[in-house]
Order: C-alpha cells, then structure tokens, then sequence
C-alpha cells in the first residue's frame, strides 16, 4: 500500500506502537474439559486456540509407531471467518501442511518424547482470528495446551515474528506490516537454554542485518516467556489450591 | 413457549460471566514449591529424579507444571493432570477396543492401550484348564468391542523372572507348580519362566491376586535364588525344564553354596545328578 508508513519519524508503528513492543497478550490454560490438555491466545487480535491429546495408543497405523520415543502429530487450520474476506479453506492445502511440519518439529525439539514409546501425542491448532504472527500464536497457545495436559517438555516454547523496516526491527509484526512484503523472520525459542526450536525467514533480508532482526525476535520471544511463565504458574497456583492436599 | 405436541417448554437463556479469581485468603500453603517446565529444582547432584524432572548440565529442571514432592533423596514433580499410570491393586474400568488372538486390547484412560489375556479370565471348568481353540473362537461371545469391563490389575507380586530358550520348557498339563522347597514357579511355554514366594493362601476370587508386597524373608529369598541358578545350569546343560527336573535339581544343588553352583565344574556335577535321579525314576 503506497503511503503506508510503517515506521513513523518518531518511532510509531501503525498501531502505535514501539519498534520493540509486544502486542498485549492475555492466555488461558484447560478451557475444554475433554481434551487432555488445551489453551487459548490472544496476541494483540490474532487469537488462536490449541488442543492437545495424549499420549495414546497410535491411532490407525501402528506400523508408523516409532519403537523408541512418541510421535507428535500436529494440525494446523484457519477459521474461515478469521480473515478478512471469507474464505473456505480444504483440509490438505499447502499451507496447513506446511504449518503443521513446523509446528511437528518445533514440538519435537521440546517435548520428551523417549518417555513415550509407540505412542502418540496429537497437537491441533486453529486460529481463530488472524491479525499477524499466526506462527508463533499457534506455538504459544500450544506450549500452553501442552502443559496442561501435563506433558513433559524440556522447557517452554516461545515464539514471535520480527521484521525490518526503515533500518530498524519490528517485534512481532500484525497482518498490515506482514502484507507490507518485507523481510518477516518466525523464531521459537527455548527460553532457560537459549536454544532455537525453529527460525524460518520469508522475503530477502541483507546479512547484515539478521544479527539485529534475531536479536529482536528473541528479546520478544523471551518477553512472551515471562507472560505465559505467569499465566501457568497462577494456573497451577489456582490448581494446587483447589487440590488441596 | 409451545413445542411441536403443544406440550409447554421453559427455556433458560445465560450470559457468560466473568470468572470468579480464588481469594488470596485461600492461599495458606506457601509451603508448596510450585515448579514450571525449565524451572531448576536443585543444583546439589545428589538427588535422585523421578518423574517430571531431567538433568541437564548438573542441575535438576522440570519438566511439568506442577508441585515439587521430595521423598528423602528422591525429587519429583507431580503434574497437575496426566494420563492414567497403573497402580498396583487398582480396580479399572476400561472398553475393549479390539479382539485380537488370545487377547482383547483395553482402552484405559492410559498412555497406552491395555491388554486383557485370555488366559487372565475365569472360564467355566476350573481356573488352570488350558484354553483351547474353542474357547479362542468364542472370545468374541464373552467380550467384544465396545464392551465395558473393571478388572484389577493382574501383578505376579514379587519374584525373580529367568528369560531361557522356548525349545527348552516342556509342554506339560499346567505350568503353575508349587514346589515343596518352599516357591512357586510358573513355566511359561514362551520361555519367560517367574519364581516367587508361595503365597500363604491363594485368593479365590475371580482372577485376582492381590500383590503382597511385604518384605520376603531371607529364607525364602534363598530358596528362590537358588531355583534360579538351577534353571541357568539346567539351562547351560541343554536340559528340559519342567516340575521334577527342577526338583531334582534344587535337591542335589543343596550340599553347594547358591553362588558357587554357577561355577562350570559345579553345574556339571550337579546337572549330571539330575540326569541320574530322572533315568532312575523312569526305569
């Protein structure tokens, strides 16, 4: 959109925000009863909804059983009501599949599957409104889901997007600086070990300037962290609570 | 409002509210050490970890959300929900999901399916009597997919387990003995032979054994220990294991420690013994 300033003089972004502020985020942990575990998220107005079953016995082929750790099985989809215009989307596309390979091998890195053989741990994600960062929506509200379910995972998974604009990096981009068609980097991160789960990039970025935009997108991603880490500790505070002894 | 019979509804419209935080008054156990996945637990290598925690670069992390419990050198965490994990003694309720051969598969709540054997139920005709092909094809009449059952979970107890060849158990009428040294054995045609402690009294009911878990008595560990070195010589020996020939085994190994009947010379001597007694008691 020509005109469109995404960085003003003043440091503004189109929502007013700084180059390095998070949108406000508001989570909650076990909002459906039958699943094992779930969670939903809200990151400025992307909300997503993650679900978590397992670990079970493998559903259909027990051939691709793997004999010594669990399978993750991840789904990602849209709403046909959480973009724009609405739109039907098929259950197979590419872009689903795609989403739902991330999401596997970001979940991979952290969950401890060798305490599971042969079995099954089934993630499903849908995002339910779609304003920006539906990545890293999806893998918070899915770290979330899964430690409800009580899972064992080395460590939270965090994960925001971070762009660059003007010679500065944006921290976690909405729907307008995304479509903007500048260089858009997704991180997930292991927050104690300072380890990446995953880093995708779209669009072409100088080399020169990755050290900053990864240095934004993990200080955003560590920001995440100390939200959702008081979300699930006020949760199990809550739990432990009503528990009693 | 009328419904479609002319039969008088009343319906009940609700707005979702706002939840409701606990009072902070509630908050009386500060004593809970309250842990989320990559929180470090300990940094002193001398705990043991148990479930919910990993080592990683010498410390004890979390892995689940939840409270710490430390049982004397042992560290765990408790998670707030997880799937079912057998306890000994539970009663369950489960659904069969699948009939297999020789077993159902039974959907517990479980991390994994569980399996019911065929030959862990209580079929007309006395506990012990082999299960033959009839009763495989009828399995289907007793249970089938979709039913639901309770069982109590089936545990041998305390004992020693020897794994062996399946070529060297003989096929005999049962393979539950009581043996009058003071142990039982059972010789599972599959090779997987259990020694165990002859429990006081055997439990009539229904396909249930309730696990003693009391200490065993040194004599008795004894005994066992001893049986199970007989069956690795027996077993070194090239011999067939069933009832007596253990028996027989067990009586000449007595004169000799239990440890040194594992010596080759020792093994020789007695299998040979054993050898004897089984020719003589056949001629």
């Amino acid at each position: 959109m020509a005109g469109l300033e995404l960085l003003s003089d003043q440091g503004y972004r189109v929502d007013g925000r700084r180059a390095g502020e998070l949108r406000k985020i508001q989570a909650r942990m076990g909002v459906f009863a039958q699943a094992d575990g779930s969670a939903y998220i809200e990151q400025g107005n992307t909300k997503a909804l993650a679900v978590v079953y397992g670990p079970h016995e493998m559903r259909g082929s027990r051939s691709r059983a793997l004999p010594d750790r669990a399978l993750v099985n991840c789904q990602y989809s849209m709403a046909t009501f959480s973009t724009g215009e609405r739109k039907r989307r098929p259950h197979g596309d590419r872009k689903a599949c795609e989403m739902g390979l991330q999401l596997r091998q970001t979940f991979e890195a952290a969950i401890l599957t060798q305490l599971y053989p042969r079995s099954q741990i089934d993630i499903y994600v849908q995002v339910l409104q779609a304003d920006g960062g539906n990545y890293a929506a999806c893998v918070n509200a899915a770290t979330l889901a899964v430690l409800d379910a009580g899972i064992p995972m080395r460590d939270f998974v965090c994960a925001c997007s971070a762009g660059f604009v003007d010679g500065t990096a944006l921290a976690d981009l909405s729907h307008v600086e995304e479509a903007a068609g500048g260089p858009q980097v997704a991180l997930a991160l292991l927050p104690a070990s300072g380890q990446l789960a995953l880093l995708e990039m779209d669009a072409r970025l100088h080399e020169d300037h990755l050290q900053q935009v990864l240095e934004a997108a993990s200080q955003a991603a560590r920001d995440v962290h100390a939200l959702l880490d008081r979300v699930v500790r006020q949760h199990v505070r809550e739990a432990a609570l009503l528990l009693g002894d | 409002m009328h419904g479609p019979l002319g039969i008088k509804m009343a319906m009940e419209i609700r707005l979702p509210v706002a939840r409701t935080r606990l009072p902070e008054s509630l908050d009386r156990d500060t004593q809970k050490h309250l842990v989320v996945p990559g929180d470090t637990i300990t940094t002193d290598t001398g705990f043991m970890r148990g479930h919910g925690t990993y080592m990683g670069d010498e410390k004890l992390i979390a892995s689940v959300a939840g409270s710490v419990e430390r049982v004397n050198k042992l560290i765990c965490v408790k998670a707030l929900k997880t799937r079912y994990n057998g306890e000994v003694g539970d009663i369950v309720v489960g659904r069969i999901t699948e009939v297999q051969q020789k077993r159902w598969k039974v959907e517990t709540n479980s991390r994994l399916d569980s399996v019911l054997l065929l030959s862990s139920m209580n079929l007309p005709g006395g506990e012990l009597r082999r299960r033959s092909a009839e009763d495989e094809l009828a399995m289907r009449d007793f249970l089938q997919e979709g039913d639901l059952i309770s069982v109590s979970l089936d545990f041998l107890g305390q004992g020693v387990l020897v794994q062996v060849s399946p070529s060297l158990v003989k096929r005999q009428k049962t393979h539950f003995h009581d043996l009058p040294c003071g142990a039982s054995v059972i010789l599972g045609n599959n090779g997987f032979i259990w020694i165990y402690p002859t429990p006081e009294q055997r439990e009539e009911e229904a396909g249930s054994f309730i696990a003693n878990l009391e200490p065993v008595p040194l004599s008795d560990r004894e005994v066992i220990s001893r049986l199970r070195n007989c069956i690795v010589s027996l077993v070194a020996q090239k011999m067939m294991l069933f009832d007596t020939s253990l028996l027989y085994c067990y009586e000449a190994s007595l004169p000799h420690q239990i440890k040194d009947i594992l010596k080759p010379e020792i093994m020789e001597e007695i299998v040979m013994e054993t050898r004897q007694r089984l020719l003589e008691q056949e001629g």
